[in-house]
């Protein structure tokens, strides 16, 4: 029997409010989306030219079709700057609110430290800090249960890879320390 | 005859208590990603690929189909109970699936999802049983201009059919091209695009994109998203399943259609999300009480997952014969069937009989054993959802920076992850599709080596794309199917003129 008066519920205390201020609107992204793009296509055309985009007597030079993918994506890219920069008079999509960024941040920044750390200290110990410290300091879970999580999920990790899969990972000064 | 005896000499291959436990594992994930809110198939294949990379092939690609059957029927629970589409296509599931649910008939919401999700796929898989083997010969037959035809074919085919702006899907595939070509020429040994940087000579490696691409950039997008969730917590019991099941044949003519709408738009590129709608839109189309769907009809279960499901299977038949992914996933796939030295298409049949026999077994297997798995577990998985969000995220971010090392035990690709994490971010959000850069990221290399082959065959004249009527009739439905759009719509305008005419006295 289905048991409906049961309810799973999970509250997310550190929602985003609903009336937060837009940061920026889609239409500038798409804009600096369509440049950016544009400007890889010119890089990277410019690139193939110089390898050589033409035939050869063997065939097709070993820029020849990367070139011409280059043309495509410059012409996307120049159809979608014009359509966007039309769009963008008419209406104002939001991208991105205040809050939202402020929650994306909260999780951009500790992956990006993780990376940082992860060439110094190694990968388990980089992990054990960004689950430990994202659980305690974003999800204020209890440092006890955030410590445990993160040292049972490292635990777990290594043991997986590097002993029984044979997936050697980045290591750094304290695996060295344990002979590792 | 032969299809057959091959399939049970897959089965052969396949029962053994270490495959039958990966399978199990892979099925367990498999949930496990797919009830998890931004997670799903092709993201937890991605994460979970560098687990099989000291597997044998057969184990390998079993644990990882596993990953996805399980990740399907996973999707259906959050849908049903929570009113949370996990994937895009689980949004048809929700019209009825969730009053069904907030009617007190959650069991059998869940039953009907499960079972139909068991169908889809089971029909699928007797077609790629019986289709593969054949068109994986009459792809023996093939050379470097009906490759090309073929690959021009699935892109085109992404272009004019896809939902997106057109220019969207065309930036998105052209980068994905672009930067499939990063690092080394093939041909000729000389280096392109990579600005003199040593990390960039490997190439760019899809899964490490991929893994960014989904991994990453939903973790991004669903933090920004208000995580509070409020559900039905449901557990079936024999009784349910049973009253279900003896209602089925009612629906065969529901079944049937659905499962045929996604089989053909699993192999064209159609892609599941369009199965799913397709499926309950025309379920409801022929209902005699139309107005019935949305408030809590089983029909409206049946249709879109068996659609669904029966899309994501048929995606693997052209991977398996011809090499060319008809999904994100089935394109994540077939990076791991390159990752262990397997060359996807026609050969494989040939070559490596025992692992395509295998999967395909293991595609009957799974399913089955995933539908027991469900039926029997929906509490346990349903309350995953109570773990915060602030413990799981972290976790899948280790997992996706283990999975980009693994590849090529390099730093640079945890950073590279990273960077596709942003792009995909960002992408997702203007709307620029992410399927069409995946496949064309996979495809890029072998679709410019065909191009080439060709060029030098024919001595630089595009008159070889029609040199027979084989490619000439692929490189042509590949043109019509890319200005599909503008055909369509002349054909509308004839039409509606013609009636017009007809119309005035």
């Amino acid at each position: 029997m289905s048991q409906t008066d049961l309810e799973i519920v999970v509250d997310d205390p550190t929602a985003p409010e609903d009336d937060s201020p837009s940061v920026v609107s889609s239409g500038t992204i798409e804009i600096v989306v369509c440049l950016l793009l544009l400007a890889l296509a010119v890089t990277f055309g410019y690139d193939n030219w110089r390898t050589g985009a033409s035939w050869d007597a063997t065939g097709p030079e070993p820029g020849y079709f990367p070139f011409y993918l280059c043309v495509i994506l410059g012409g996307g890219s120049l159809y979608g700057l014009i359509v966007a920069l039309l769009a963008h008079r008419a209406a104002r999509e939001v991208f991105v609110t205040r809050a939202q960024a402020r929650r994306v941040m909260a999780v951009f920044v500790p992956t990006l430290l993780f990376c940082l750390v992860t060439q110094f200290l190694g990968l388990y110990v980089a992990s054990f800090l960004l689950i430990s410290g994202f659980m305690r300091l974003v999800g204020k879970i209890a440092l006890w249960k955030s410590l445990l999580t993160a040292f049972v999920f490292t635990a777990i990790m290594f043991v997986t890879f590097d002993i029984a899969f044979d997936v050697i990972m980045p290591k750094g000064p304290l695996e060295a320390a344990l002979g590792r | 005859m032969e299809a057959f005896g091959l399939l049970l000499h897959g089965f052969a291959v396949l029962l053994t208590w270490k495959t039958l436990m990966l399978m199990m594992v892979g099925l367990v994930l498999g949930i496990f990603v797919g009830v998890l809110p931004g997670l799903g198939g092709p993201n937890g294949v991605a994460i979970l690929l560098p687990l099989t990379f000291t597997m044998d092939p057969t184990s390998a690609i079993v644990m990882l189909s596993c990953i996805y059957w399980g990740a399907l029927f996973g999707g259906a629970i959050t849908s049903i109970l929570f009113n949370i589409p996990g994937e895009a296509w689980s949004v048809a599931t929700t019209f009825d699936g969730y009053p069904m649910a907030q009617q007190g008939r959650a069991a059998e919401a869940l039953t009907a999802a499960f079972t139909s999700s068991f169908i889809g796929s089971l029909v699928a898989v007797m077609l790629i049983t019986f289709l593969a083997p054949m068109i994986s010969s009459f792809a023996l037959k093939f050379g470097p201009p009906e490759f090309f035809a073929v690959y021009l074919l699935t892109f085109c085919s992404f272009v004019g059919l896809g939902r997106e702006a057109k220019h969207k899907t065309v930036i998105s595939m052209s980068l994905g091209l672009l930067l499939a070509g990063i690092g080394m020429d093939t041909v000729s040994g000389q280096l392109r695009m990579t600005f003199g940087s040593a990390e960039l000579l490997r190439g760019i490696n899809f899964l490490v994109a991929v893994i960014g691409l989904f991994g990453i950039s939903e973790i991004l997008l669903t933090m920004e998203e208000r995580l509070a969730l409020r559900g039905h917590a449901a557990s079936i019991s024999l009784r349910v399943v049973l009253s279900v099941w003896k209602d089925l044949p009612k629906y065969w003519v529901t079944l049937l259609r659905s499962s045929f709408i996604g089989c053909w738009l699993g192999i064209t590129p159609g892609g599941a999300i369009a199965a799913s709608f397709m499926g309950y839109n025309l379920a409801k189309r022929f209902a005699k009480e139309p107005e019935s769907f949305g408030k809590g009809r089983i029909e409206g279960v049946f249709a879109p997952e068996t659609a669904a499901h029966a899309s994501g299977t048929s995606a693997l038949l052209p991977m398996l014969a011809l090499g060319i992914p008809g999904s994100g996933t089935a394109a994540i796939l077939l990076g791991g069937l390159m990752v262990w030295g397997l060359n996807p298409g026609p050969l494989l049949f040939v070559e490596h009989k025992d692992f395509v026999w295998g999967l395909i077994a293991s595609m009957y297997l799974g399913n089955v054993v995933g539908l027991a798995l469900v039926l029997t577990t929906v509490p346990i998985f349903a309350s995953i959802l109570r773990v915060p969000f602030a413990a799981v995220a972290p976790m899948i971010v280790v997992s996706c920076a283990i999975g980009a090392y693994a590849i090529q035990n390099a730093m640079f690709d945890i950073w590279l992850m990273l960077g596709f994490g942003i792009v995909g971010y960002v992408f997702k959000k203007i709307g620029i599709p992410l399927a069409p850069f995946t496949l064309a990221l996979v495809l890029g290399n072998r679709a410019e080596d065909a191009f080439r082959l060709s060029m030098i065959g024919s001595g630089g004249t595009l008159k070889v794309f029609w040199s027979n009527g084989l490619v000439g009739s692929i490189t042509t439905l590949a043109i019509v199917l890319l200005f599909w759009p503008l055909i369509d719509g002349l054909l509308g305008r004839v039409g509606w003129r013609q009636r017009g005419r007809t119309a005035t006295p």
